[in-house]
């Protein structure tokens, strides 16, 4: 065998492994993403491809006949959501608890986040005291504020101290609201605080050097430097927040044990969309309230990262 | 300056520890309660001759909170588990391997993250009941096993390492499953212990899938379980608040135990995206 021959068929030898290579490649890639592939599409595609379709029907689980066989109304669903009261109410109650609740649960984190991360002692026990909320089950928050908030309960009675009224909080279709929103804002200040402190940290301490220099006080250096820089991370969280705060559920349904009650003050969208869905089986209705759902929340987004800019890649 | 600065000092401090007291304050309350006889819940002092543990006891005798605690226990931990290893082999895939679909994968990922959850809940669990899964340990897991924020999370994070570590395998010959297993997988404890804990106290308290999917009082889990029995106990505070106390103590001593982890790794991947 000459030497040129040689060369010639470890060439060839090389391309054919290369070859074999990046054909195991694909197949790793797709064993590797197989598991998710599957779920998604079982548990996630499908079903938003059937619910879809159903928000265009009229289908009841107790049906004898199966969803595909149920009756086409076009945009029936959807035309009478916003003719129905209790979900124009639903849809009310979900914008004031977000709009109450977004903006002071981020501007108590970032206050907090602000003074936790100056030079002070006892950082961490501050960092964790404020972060147990979050951990907490919703349920088990929602369950402990109706006991402290109850009318002969401590709340009333520190009130009381004050020479301030008692009041039936949960029980109050004035209040019952608000009461959640609180319980709301508490439970989660303590996560968009932890977020904001990771994006502080991110801020060269340059530029506060310099401002000094330049003779900035720490009101300044806040309004001019951290809040600018801050940007991404109040962006994110907005996002976040908003998102989640529209998706509420857990702390409506225990504290009115599922009826949104007292009169409707605290049926959210989420707990109507469970309740026409679920009790009442009207599973067109409640699939069409479900992508008015997706629809508002990705309005919203997309609102927000216009105001933002795109600086964000989220 | 230097008493002007003192004066910020205490002013912050005054506002740390008061909030720090609105956040355990509602905690200690209840904690205490608990622990209280039903004819002295209301009294504002504490009487520590009365206090016993007998709530906790009567609950574990006379209802299913053992069985809650278990069958909570096991969900969370098939759930984490299969969360732990599905979005690293799909977030390794993505951040790493060359494979036709990687692109159309990873902006079908993004798209989806977009979708509220509650979109897919009516077909789902028409198709969990089709299965006959509604109100078994099939139902209450499987459909949760992989999710779409931990595999974001495992790209980003194997996105990170460096490449040469794989290299030098590879040329080893080492498969690529011997490389995810043996040297990536390894390599990701921080990500993955951040996972751990995201995923276990996000299963723990999760309530809405459950409330619907445990139907019958054996197959409930904590949160669907104290729901219930508030709803029939709702008088008897110092028994309904041990129900609390059983059910978010659990994740907050997990939290203690790995608070800095856990703090870092929330911080991290709310941003490093």
């Amino acid at each position: 065998m000459n030497l040129q021959l040689e060369t010639k068929n470890n060439f060839k030898k090389n391309v054919m492994t290369m070859k074999k290579l990046k054909r195991r490649e694909r197949v790793d890639g797709w064993l590797f993403v197989t598991p998710f592939v599957i779920s998604a599409a079982v548990f996630f595609i499908g079903p938003l491809l059937v619910a879809f379709m159903l928000s265009f029907k009229e289908y009841s689980y107790l049906d004898m006949i199966s969803m595909f066989e149920a009756p086409w109304v076009g945009f029936a669903n959807y035309l009478n959501a916003f003719q129905d009261s209790t979900f124009l109410k639903a849809l009310l109650n979900t914008s004031i608890y977000s709009l109450g609740v977004v903006p002071i649960q981020l501007t108590i984190a970032l206050l907090l986040a602000l003074i936790v991360d100056s030079n002070l002692k006892g950082k961490t026990f501050f960092r964790v005291a404020y972060y147990i909320p979050t951990v907490t089950s919703t349920v088990a928050v929602s369950v402990m504020f109706m006991f402290i908030f109850k009318t002969d309960g401590i709340l009333n009675r520190i009130l009381a101290i004050f020479n301030l009224p008692a009041y039936n909080w949960f029980g109050d279709t004035r209040l019952a609201l608000p009461s959640i929103m609180m319980m709301a804002i508490w439970s989660s200040v303590g996560l968009y605080m932890v977020i904001f402190l990771a994006g502080l940290q991110d801020i060269p301490t340059s530029l506060y050097e310099a401002a000094r220099i330049d003779g900035a006080n720490k009101l300044q250096e806040v309004l001019y430097i951290t809040i600018p820089l801050l940007k991404p991370t109040i962006f994110f969280n907005l996002v976040v927040s908003l998102i989640g705060t529209f998706q509420v559920f857990d702390q409506a349904y225990v504290v009115s044990n599922g009826t949104g009650g007292p009169l409707d003050s605290t049926m959210t969208v989420v707990l109507y969309l469970y309740n026409t869905g679920f009790r009442d089986f009207q599973m067109g209705y409640a699939s069409a309230i479900a992508f008015i759902l997706f629809a508002i929340i990705f309005i919203l987004t997309l609102i927000q990262r216009k105001f933002f800019g795109e600086e964000t890649e989220f | 300056m230097n008493r002007k600065l003192s004066v910020s000092k205490l002013i912050f401090y005054i506002v740390l520890i008061g909030y720090a007291i609105i956040c355990l304050g509602p905690f200690l309350w209840s904690f205490i309660t608990s622990f209280k006889p039903t004819s002295e819940i209301n009294n504002f002092n504490i009487n520590f001759k009365t206090l016993s543990a007998k709530n906790y006891v009567f609950l574990w005798k006379e209802f299913p909170f053992a069985r809650w605690v278990f069958n909570s226990i096991y969900v969370a931990l098939i759930v984490t588990f299969g969360n732990l290893l599905f979005n690293s082999m799909a977030g390794y895939a993505l951040a790493r391997i060359n494979f036709p679909g990687k692109k159309v994968l990873f902006f079908a990922i993004l798209g989806m993250m977009m979708v509220p959850g509650q979109v897919v809940m009516v077909p789902t669990f028409i198709l969990l009941s089709k299965l006959g899964w509604v109100n078994t340990y099939k139902g209450l897991t499987i459909p949760f096993l992989t999710s779409l924020f931990g595999i974001f999370l495992m790209r980003q994070f194997f996105t990170s390492i460096p490449k040469a570590i794989e290299e030098s395998a590879m040329i080893d010959g080492l498969s690529r499953f011997g490389i995810f297993f043996r040297i990536v997988l390894p390599l990701a404890r921080p990500a993955l212990s951040t996972q751990f804990i995201l995923m276990f106290t996000g299963n723990w308290n999760s309530f809405l899938w459950p409330s619907l999917l445990a139907q019958s009082e054996e197959m409930f889990t904590l949160p669907v379980g104290l729901n219930s029995f508030y709803g029939q106990y709702y008088q008897f505070w110092d028994q309904v608040l041990a129900g609390v106390m059983i059910l978010s103590i659990p994740t907050i001593l997990i939290f203690l135990i790995f608070q800095r982890n856990f703090i870092k790794g929330i911080a991290t991947t709310g941003l490093k995206e």
